[in-house]
This record gives structure tokens, C-alpha cells and sequence, in this order.
């Protein structure tokens, strides 16, 4: 753990990007609430409609509602035209507006439902307008509590902030997201740290500000908000070198694989004299729209992902037709540009133990079967969705005693410690060697493939550099590279391997 | 005493609240330079028909006339610089010093009081000067209150509006600043309307009293023809209470 000394230092333009995101949803957010909550003052209808949305808001988790403004976002296309970003800063800073809207607007409301009768009717009986009462009296009365509710705010958007990662905005949440998917403990507890001394130092000055202004000390206030802005002065300032060209955007999904291919990638191009950019830690269904509309460049995709997910299909044409008409289908619908496959599969596939296996004398799908109804079978959050699990359940005649949810990376611990006796595994994941698992066969043909493919987006599609600099990936990675560089990345002990020096070990094994 | 053009008039003013009739309409005069008490029990309209004065609530019918304008009609802030206005709430701003509260209509009105203004006015109100530039909460009761009728004098007002200004504090305090506000009364020629629901207090400090009952005006009479037995029933009831507290007091000091 002593690593953590060494990965915070390098996350200075992460605290930046978190930085001016969080003050410019905490930002907004003033600028909404406060009129809002004069308004409430002025109407209990306005108080209570304002004040029920704001809570409404707050229950929708974090996570689902910064994904909820892709979708949104996409839709408004229609009225704002192609150039509306569906990813990045756009939809994390509305979302966390909307999730920072609700402290400050309650404690403005409540300050002011709060204020000394008689002090509003002297503010009247000495003549002041509606404007003036505000200005001169409502205001600096209420601006302690107010505050109060900034600060709760505060810490909520820098705490939530890190799940911006997942629609693409670099914050805290990607070294927590990226030490997630490869159990580097380090990393997640560098983004922790990080992300909590913010929100610490943030709710700090927050209350220096607060007490200056309830005791009506002007030099605390005025020295607070001097500290404020020049933390996001700064921040703005480290965060400035987005200028000139666009570096090359290289996406991954959450998952080790995704990180490894990208570094692999991304050294490349670096080595072709290209700037490049990760995006870490996606949402799978962001990827694929994200790279059509060029707002990230290169993604690996998979070809059963597409088919069943954006060509809605849900038959099985074989290995290469289904390739072949995804890249027709992509350079047509989506002016993607599919370069090629890299050599290997990541499909489903049933593993189970070999103990287990043997003791049952199962070998395939068809054998399982047989068995099934004494078993518990355990997937990934999506498995029991997908088509793939319905086309096997209905090719097999497969019924399970129970199904279990498991994240991928708890899965292998669950078939070891028999709290699932067969799981959806990963044909391309390292755990299937280092465990000895047995993949099931498919004597039907069920399973869809999913070969790996890199996509260009149509910003880079024609880009004959990029190209030539990716074309030697293409056929390079076998299924068992690809394991064992999973495994280097996933395992705990002390061979365990970055995303960036298993991309390495690859690119050598490939011949690179 | 009264002059050809009354300072304030109400014509027929009315205050309905829902299907409560608290002001049902008044008509009556006040010249200039007198000191009026409104007097009634809870509920009875005094406050609701002072407050119409300077608009802080506005009548549903009728209208309040000052120097021949209706109120409704002049612009609110100018309105109420020519109005002080005393209350029990007292309504110091908290925020600000003593020298700020009581510069405070001057300011809005785009005029810097100068300290030795706001001296001059600590000192009407029988303050130390020195006060100026406390703050309200480390004051008394009894000092802020007179910090709060230096507030209101400190637009040079024609007319002091007072709702129960002593409700709030002790009887000794109560008393020294009544018999204060009656002083600068004489001195600064003022034209004062107190709602209170002491008739001592009345009886004490005005030389007109208006006694109201249910939204109307039931007695309109001097403290001396109403001390004489005049004005009605509801004045008397509430007359007779000092009276008979002053013969008991008397009679328990009297030698046997």
C-alpha cells in the first residue's frame, strides 16, 4: 500500500478536472437556488413544488441519474442539432447540479420561513421596497444558513463527482474505478484519499466563510472566498492545456481486458508521435454511441455485443458473416470505421471447476443440462438479459434450481467458495488457466462469437497514421496472450501487473 | 385645537380578512398636532386601522386621506419616512449597529445621517450617544425600544405612529418612556396615533381617545369626559379598571 505516496502525485490533472467540475455544479446550482428559494419565500405553492422535485432528485441514485442525461441529451439532439455533447462535462455538471439543488435551496427556504417577524415588518414600516428588504435584511440574515447548506452541498457533489467517470469526465472516480476492475487496491484508496481531502478542505473553507458571516467578520468571508477561487483559479489553470488539437480519445469499459487493450493501444499511437487521451471505466452502453458521434475515438468493441445490442439481432449467422455485416453495418449507419479483428474471442461461456465437473461428468452444455436442476448458476449483473443466456436456455433445455447476480470480478471467487456451481465466464479471462476451470462445450452452436475489434470513430476513420499505426494489431492477440495478460492484471499477488506493463508483456508476446 | 384641514382622515375605511370584517368603516378625523390613543380590546381593529395609515396593510373600501392624499397613492418608501412607525415587536435589524438602525430610512432614501445626527437623536431618546455603534443584542429591552423611536424620528416624521410601543416592558421602563414619548410629542410638534390597550395608559399620555369595538369607532371623547362618566358602556367597562384599581390602591393607603 505504501504505492498510494507514489500514485497521488499523479493525479493532479484528475483533482483539477474534479475541481472545476464540482464548483461549477455547486456554482450553478447557487445561481438556480437562490431566486428559486426567494421565489418560495414569496409562495408556499412555489416552496412546496420546488422543495418535493429537489427531494425527488435526491433519491434517484447518483450513478443512474448521471446516466440518465445520455439518453436525455441524446434526445435534445433533435432540438439543439448534432454539436450537443452526450458525454463529459455536459451531463455530469446537470447531473450534479440537480443532485447539489436540494441543500441549498432547503436551507434558504428554511432561513427565510426562519426570520424574526417583527425585523420584516420594521423592514417595511421604514419604507423599504421588496427589493431593498431582500438586499438589506433578508439576505445577510439568512446568509449563515445558506451557507450552511452550500457547504452540505459541497461535499455531496465532490463525493458523487467521482461517478462522473462513468459518462466519460475525468475526475477522482477514475483511479477508484480503474483499481476496481483491477483489484489495485492502491489506486482505489489514492482516488479515496484524494476526493475525501478535497471535499474536507472544501467543507473547511466553506465554514470559515459561514462563521464570518454569522458573526459578521468581513475579513473571514471575504479571506474564504479569496481561498475558493483561487483553488478553482487554479484548478482551471492546470486544466487549460485542452487547446489546439484534440488528442486521439481511447475508450475502455470496466473491465481489465478494456484497460490493457487501451494502453496497448495508446502506446502505439504515442510511439506514431500522436497525443492520446483515456477515457477509463465507461459504461458499456456509453462506448458504442460515444464513438459514433467522435466524442471518443477508438473503442474495442465486440462483435455479439453489437449485433445483439445496436443491430437488434438475436440469430446466429456464424463467426464471419456476423462479423462481415457488423463492419458494413457500422461504416453505413454510423461512418465507424471497424480496422480489424485482433485475434481473439471474449464470448460467454458456462466454466465450472474441475472437480465439480468431473464428479457430475459434465463436458457441455448438453450434459449440464441433465443437472441443472440440482445446481445454481451465477452471471454477471446483465447475463440473465441477454440473448445469449435465452438462446442456450432454450437450445438446452437448461433450468437451474437458482440464479445468482455476481460482478465479474467476484464470480471466480464464488465458484471457488461453491456458492455457484457453473458461472457465465469469459472465454478471453485469465481466471479460467490460473483457476484449471473447464469452459463447457456447445456442441449447438448457441453461443454467439464475440471477436474483439478495434473501432475508429468517424472523426479518425480516415486517418491513414492512425491506421498504420493500429493495422499490426489486427489478427496479433491470441486467446491466450489475452489471458494471460487478464490474469497479470487481475491476480493479488506480487506478480500482479498494471494495465500499462501488461499491455507491455502483450505487445512482446504479439511480436510487437 | 383642531385646524381647518385634518392631518389625517379616514373615509369609510374598511378592512376585510376572509369573511372577517376587522375594520368595518371608519370615519374620522385627526388634526394636526394632537396625540390620538386607539383603544379596544384584542381583536377589536385598532392595529389593522393604524397600519392602513402608512399602508402596511391596505384597506378593502374606503380610504385613508394624510394631508389631503390618499395613502394607497403616494410611493410606499416616501409615505413612510413622513410616518415613523413604533412597535411592540420593536424589529431592530440584528445585523446592523444602533447608529445603522436609526440611520437606516434616511439611507434609503439616498441620505447619510451624520454621527452627530444620530447623537442628537440617542439623546432625545435619553441614550448615551455612545451606543451608537453597539450592536442590538447586548442592549435591554427597554433600550432598544428607544433606540427603535429614535429610528422612527430620525426622518423628521409629521406624524408617530405607535402600535402597543410598550407592551413589551416592564412597568418602570414602560412608564419613563411613555411619559418620554409625550415630551418629545410637545417638543418636536408631532401629530401621534398609539394603539394600546391599557386605558391608563390612554388616559395618561393622550388628549383624545378613540375607544373601538368590532371594527367601529364606539366612543370618541377627552381623557377628562371620559374619566367624567361619558362615551358609552364599552368605554366605561374598560374605564372603570385603572379607576377601581386607583380606589382599592387608594383606599389600602388611606388611614383607617
Amino acid at each position: 500500500m505504501g504505492d498510494i505516496w507514489d500514485i497521488l502525485p499523479g493525479l493532479g490533472d484528475k483533482l483539477a478536472a474534479h475541481v472545476v467540475l464540482s464548483a461549477s455544479a455547486i456554482g450553478l446550482a447557487i445561481i438556480i437556488a437562490l431566486p428559486l428559494a426567494v421565489w418560495a419565500s414569496r409562495s408556499a405553492t412555489v416552496s412546496r413544488i420546488a422543495l418535493a422535485l429537489a427531494s425527488l432528485v435526491q433519491t434517484i441514485p447518483a450513478l443512474a441519474l448521471l446516466a440518465l442525461f445520455f439518453p436525455l441529451l441524446l434526445s435534445l439532439r433533435a432540438v439543439f442539432g448534432e454539436g450537443l455533447p452526450t458525454l463529459g462535462f455536459l451531463p455530469a455538471l446537470l447531473a450534479l447540479t440537480l443532485y447539489a439543488l436540494l441543500p441549498i435551496l432547503r436551507n434558504a427556504v428554511t432561513a427565510q420561513a426562519n426570520l424574526d417577524p417583527g425585523v420584516l415588518e420594521a423592514a417595511d414600516g421604514v419604507g423599504m421596497t421588496k427589493w431593498q428588504k431582500l438586499r438589506l435584511v433578508e439576505a445577510p440574515l439568512s446568509a449563515p444558513f445558506v451557507m450552511a447548506g452550500i457547504r452540505t452541498a459541497s461535499v455531496w457533489t465532490i463525493g458523487a463527482a467521482t461517478l462522473a467517470t462513468t459518462i466519460g469526465q475525468p475526475s477522482l472516480g477514475d483511479p477508484i474505478f480503474a483499481g476496481l476492475q483491477t483489484q489495485n487496491w492502491a489506486l482505489v484508496l489514492a482516488g479515496c484519499l484524494a476526493s475525501a481531502g478535497l471535499a474536507l478542505a472544501a467543507d473547511n473553507l466553506l465554514w470559515v466563510i459561514e462563521v464570518g458571516l454569522a458573526r459578521r467578520r468581513r475579513w473571514m468571508s471575504l479571506g474564504g472566498v479569496a481561498i475558493v477561487a483561487l483553488g478553482i483559479l487554479a484548478a482551471l489553470w492546470a486544466g487549460r492545456a485542452e487547446e489546439g488539437e484534440r488528442p486521439i480519445v481511447i475508450a475502455s469499459k470496466q473491465f481489465s481486458e478494456q484497460y490493457i487493450l487501451a494502453k496497448l493501444i495508446g502506446a502505439r499511437l504515442q510511439a506514431a508521435g500522436y497525443r492520446v487521451e483515456y477515457r477509463d471505466g465507461l459504461g458499456s452502453a456509453v462506448v458504442h454511441s460515444a464513438v459514433a458521434n467522435s466524442s471518443i475515438d477508438i473503442s474495442v468493441d465486440y462483435t455479439g455485443t453489437i449485433w445483439t445490442n445496436y443491430l437488434k439481432r438475436d440469430d446466429n449467422p456464424g463467426r464471419e458473416a456476423m462479423y462481415e455485416t457488423i463492419r458494413a453495418w457500422e461504416a453505413r449507419e454510423n461512418g465507424v470505421k471497424v480496422l480489424g479483428r485482433l485475434g481473439f474471442e471474449n464470448a460467454y461461456a458456462f466454466a465450472m471447476r474441475a472437480d465439480r465437473a468431473k464428479e457430475l461428468g459434465v463436458t457441455s452444455l448438453a450434459d449440464l443440462a441433465a443437472v441443472a436442476p440440482r445446481l445454481t448458476v451465477g452471471g454477471d449483473p446483465e447475463f440473465f438479459e441477454r440473448p445469449e443466456w435465452i438462446a442456450v436456455k432454450a437450445a438446452y433445455g437448461l433450468d437451474f434450481a437458482s440464479k445468482r447476480n455476481f460482478a465479474p470480478t467476484f464470480m471466480y471467487n464464488a465458484l471457488q467458495s461453491g456458492e455457484a456451481d457453473v458461472i457465465s465466464a469469459y472465454t478471453s479471462d485469465g481466471r479460467i488457466a490460473a483457476d484449471r476451470l473447464v469452459v463447457l462445450e456447445d456442441p449447438k452452436g448457441a453461443l454467439p462469437s464475440y471477436d474483439a475489434m478495434i473501432m475508429l470513430s468517424p472523426r479518425i476513420a480516415g486517418d491513414a497514421g492512425v491506421i498504420a499505426a493500429l493495422k499490426p494489431l489486427v489478427g496479433a492477440i491470441s486467446v491466450e496472450a489475452m489471458r494471460e495478460a487478464n490474469l497479470a492484471v487481475d491476480r493479488e499477488d506480487a506478480q500482479k501487473m498494471t494495465p500499462k506493463q501488461a499491455a507491455q508483456m502483450l505487445a512482446a508476446k504479439a511480436g510487437l | 385645537m383642531t385646524s381647518p384641514r385634518p392631518l389625517l382622515r379616514f373615509e369609510g375605511a374598511a378592512r376585510v380578512y376572509g369573511n372577517v370584517q376587522a375594520v368595518a368603516g371608519v370615519t374620522c378625523d385627526i388634526a394636526g398636532g394632537s396625540f390620538v390613543a386607539l383603544v379596544g380590546a384584542s381583536g377589536s381593529g385598532k392595529s389593522t386601522l393604524l397600519k392602513m395609515v402608512n399602508t402596511l396593510v391596505e384597506p378593502t373600501a374606503g380610504r385613508v386621506l394624510f394631508g389631503g392624499e390618499d395613502v394607497t397613492a403616494l410611493p410606499p418608501a416616501r409615505l413612510r419616512r413622513r410616518v415613523g412607525y413604533v412597535f411592540q415587536g420593536i424589529g431592530l435589524f440584528p445585523h446592523m449597529s444602533v447608529a445603522e438602525n436609526i440611520a437606516i430610512g434616511p439611507r434609503l432614501a439616498g441620505e447619510k445621517l451624520p454621527p452627530s445626527r444620530i447623537a442628537e437623536l440617542l439623546e432625545l431618546v435619553e441614550l448615551d450617544p455612545a451606543m451608537a455603534s453597539r450592536m442590538p443584542d447586548e442592549l435591554s429591552g427597554g433600550q432598544r425600544q428607544r433606540v427603535g423611536v429614535a429610528r422612527a424620528l430620525a426622518g423628521e416624521p409629521e406624524l408617530l405612529l405607535m402600535d402597543e410601543p410598550f407592551g413589551a416592558l416592564d412597568p418602570l421602563t414602560r412608564d419613563a418612556l411613555g411619559e418620554k414619548v409625550r415630551e418629545l410629542h410637545e417638543r418636536l410638534g408631532l401629530t401621534t396615533v398609539m394603539v394600546t390597550h391599557d386605558m391608563a395608559e390612554a388616559l395618561l399620555l393622550a388628549d383624545r381617545v378613540l375607544v373601538m369595538d368590532a371594527g367601529a369607532i364606539v366612543a370618541d371623547e377627552s381623557p377628562r369626559a371620559l374619566l367624567a362618566g361619558e362615551g358609552g358602556d364599552i368605554a366605561q367597562g374598560l374605564v372603570a379598571v385603572p379607576r377601581q384599581q386607583a380606589e382599592r390602591l387608594a383606599a389600602m393607603e388611606s388611614p383607617r
